[in-house]
């Protein structure tokens, strides 16, 4: 190996694994430490100092014991099962209401096409944080919303959206629909027109003709929005706490919460690992679902 | 597929375009309101904006914002750029498979345990958390953004002129200025402005790696939200989406443009 390509490699390379890997490294022994009224307020279990025979000590000193707290205190099972509920919800709302948009953008005359991928890109590029700020004013009890409900005679009190998990799901269809009209649109708009002309010449009705080519032609574009949606709004920490009440229980607030508010850091490790393996499953199906996508396109 | 266009896809493009318009929209225009009430509007005023540009606080994170955001886009970009050469080109070397990982694996990885793995990391190493602290947990995971859209079109790109330049007698960094760069330009600069974008736009991990020292835009903002609407960020957040919006439509047109460029020069040399 020459030395330019060592410099090459070896540079990003030496980056992560001091910058991610280590993190990572710390977090999972940080996990396994005990709390301590100390600054850092934690004492660890290993030290790279005490060599071999720390590592040793360190094994035998393991004891799970901020995994049992997982396990024994209610709140972080239920924001776990929670923070999934929510993920799962928002995914298939986001998703119903990315669908019509990506094939109406797919349908669209081809030199409309470019403006309107523009347009659903756009919104990706502003801020996160803004877009969810703007929804506060149009959701509160004397937000536009109410304003306009009130006003048309529908309701004749203002409803209580803001801070509940509605204003929640709101949000993540909101800020995540870019991401699911994307691959969708892409899919659909690949397809090949001849199949559904075929399809009407054979008797099919318009909708008949939806149902059995296009839904699942699109399929693969459905599968990678999903995962695009459900995987980050799982970990989510913004939308739940500007948007969500203090019934939201979402595990990205508990982790900020265990860490700035209650400056347990050893439980908010141990929140951490648990948050990673369960976002593996998903992870690694989404991995294979892309590979199987790629191989069928060669 | 360019079949018909009914009313249906008409009423589902509209509907979905006011969904993604209407908040920003509104969020705009009560940016102009005269009344501190943010859903009253009482006549147009830029008073906010006035007040928002001679508030110190948000000028100094404004200013820690842009300085962090260029750092470590650039940053990134080297290093990204770097590890799609390695990844798409450089073939098989040790450890080629958890490369590949670390690169992959902070797309997915969710924000809180980046921001929270990083800050133990600076902890643990007894660094002074500041600027520089954000700069670095900004350029590890945009860096992998820009590897992602670099390898994109490195992989769809012809090796062979790249072998011509060698057997012209190029050195391979030559080769790389001369024919490689030139040709993967446009994805090196869509990934640094991703990666300056992820990095104005990042809150959560730059709470846990700043430190008390520094406070960027976001975090400034996510605190002065917690209160509630104000007019006051009302302002800001309309002049953020105009320096977006402008930039973004700017670099499309350029590359647009190139690409157009390149095709009439390709049309006029094969022709």
């Amino acid at each position: 190996m020459n030395f330019r390509r060592l410099l090459l490699i070896g540079t990003p390379y030496l980056w992560l694994v001091l910058l991610f890997l280590v993190p990572f490294g710390i977090v999972l022994r940080l996990a396994l430490s005990d709390i301590a009224l100390a600054i850092p307020p934690y004492s660890p279990t290993f030290a790279l100092k005490d060599g071999w025979q720390g590592l040793v000590d360190m094994i035998a000193a393991w004891d799970f014991e901020n995994f049992h707290w997982l396990l024994d205190d209610d709140l972080y099972y239920i924001s776990y099962l929670s923070s999934l509920k929510i993920a799962f919800i928002s995914t298939c709302l986001t998703l119903l209401v990315a669908y019509p948009l990506a094939y109406g953008m797919a349908r669209a005359p081809e030199s409309l096409r470019p403006t309107l991928l523009m347009l659903v890109i756009l919104p990706f590029w502003t801020s996160f944080l803004i877009r969810v700020y703007a929804w506060i004013g149009i959701l509160s009890n004397e937000g536009f919303l109410n304003q306009f409900l009130l006003w048309t005679g529908i309701i004749s009190e203002p409803l209580r959206i803001l801070n509940t998990n509605t204003a929640v799901y709101i949000g993540i269809v909101y800020t995540y629909l870019p991401f699911a009209v994307l691959p969708i649109y892409a899919t659909l708009e690949k397809m090949d027109v001849a199949l559904l002309e075929a399809a009407e010449d054979l008797g099919c009705s318009r909708i008949q003709a939806f149902w059995l080519i296009v839904f699942p032609l699109s399929k693969p574009g459905l599968i990678a929005a999903a995962f695009l949606v459900f995987i980050p709004v799982v970990g989510e920490f913004i939308i739940p706490s500007i948007l969500g009440g203090p019934d939201t229980l979402m595990i990205g607030r508990v982790l900020w919460d265990e860490f700035f508010s209650n400056r347990d850091w050893p439980v908010a490790s141990a929140v951490a690992v648990v948050l990673l393996l369960i976002l593996i499953v998903p992870i690694v199906l989404f991995q294979r679902h892309q590979q199987r996508a790629q191989e069928a396109d060669q | 597929m360019n079949h018909r266009f009914t009313w249906f896809n008409a009423t589902a493009l509209s509907l979905g375009f006011v969904f993604l318009y209407l908040p920003i929209l509104l969020l705009i225009i009560y940016s102009f309101n005269e009344s501190r009430l943010v859903t009253v509007w009482s006549g147009w005023s830029t008073k906010w904006y006035a007040e928002v540009l001679r508030d110190e606080a948000f000028l100094g994170a404004a200013w820690v914002t842009l300085k962090v955001g260029a750092i470590s886009s650039t940053l990134a970009t080297v290093l990204g750029t770097m590890a799609a050469y390695a990844l798409v080109r450089a073939g098989r070397f040790k450890g080629r498979t958890l490369f590949s990982g670390m690169i992959y694996a902070p797309l997915v990885m969710p924000e809180v345990i980046t921001g929270l793995s990083l800050l133990l990391l600076f902890i643990a190493l007894n660094v002074d958390r500041g600027v520089m602290t954000i700069v670095l947990a900004h350029t590890t995971f945009s860096m992998c953004y820009v590897s992602v859209v670099v390898s994109s079109r490195l992989v769809s790109f012809d090796m062979s002129l790249e072998e011509a330049a060698l057997d012209l007698g190029c050195s391979p960094f030559e080769a790389f200025r001369l024919v490689t760069l030139p040709i993967i330009a446009p994805a090196v600069i869509s990934g640094w402005l991703l990666a300056f974008t992820l990095s104005l736009d990042d809150l959560v991990i730059a709470s846990f790696t700043a430190g008390p020292a520094a406070t960027t835009l976001p975090m400034k903002i996510f605190s002065a939200v917690r209160l509630g609407v104000s007019p006051e960020i009302n302002a800001l957040s309309t002049i953020m989406i105009a320096i977006v919006t402008i930039g973004v439509l700017a670099a499309s047109i350029t590359t647009k443009r190139a690409v157009v460029r390149r095709e009439k020069q390709a049309r006029a040399a094969g022709g």
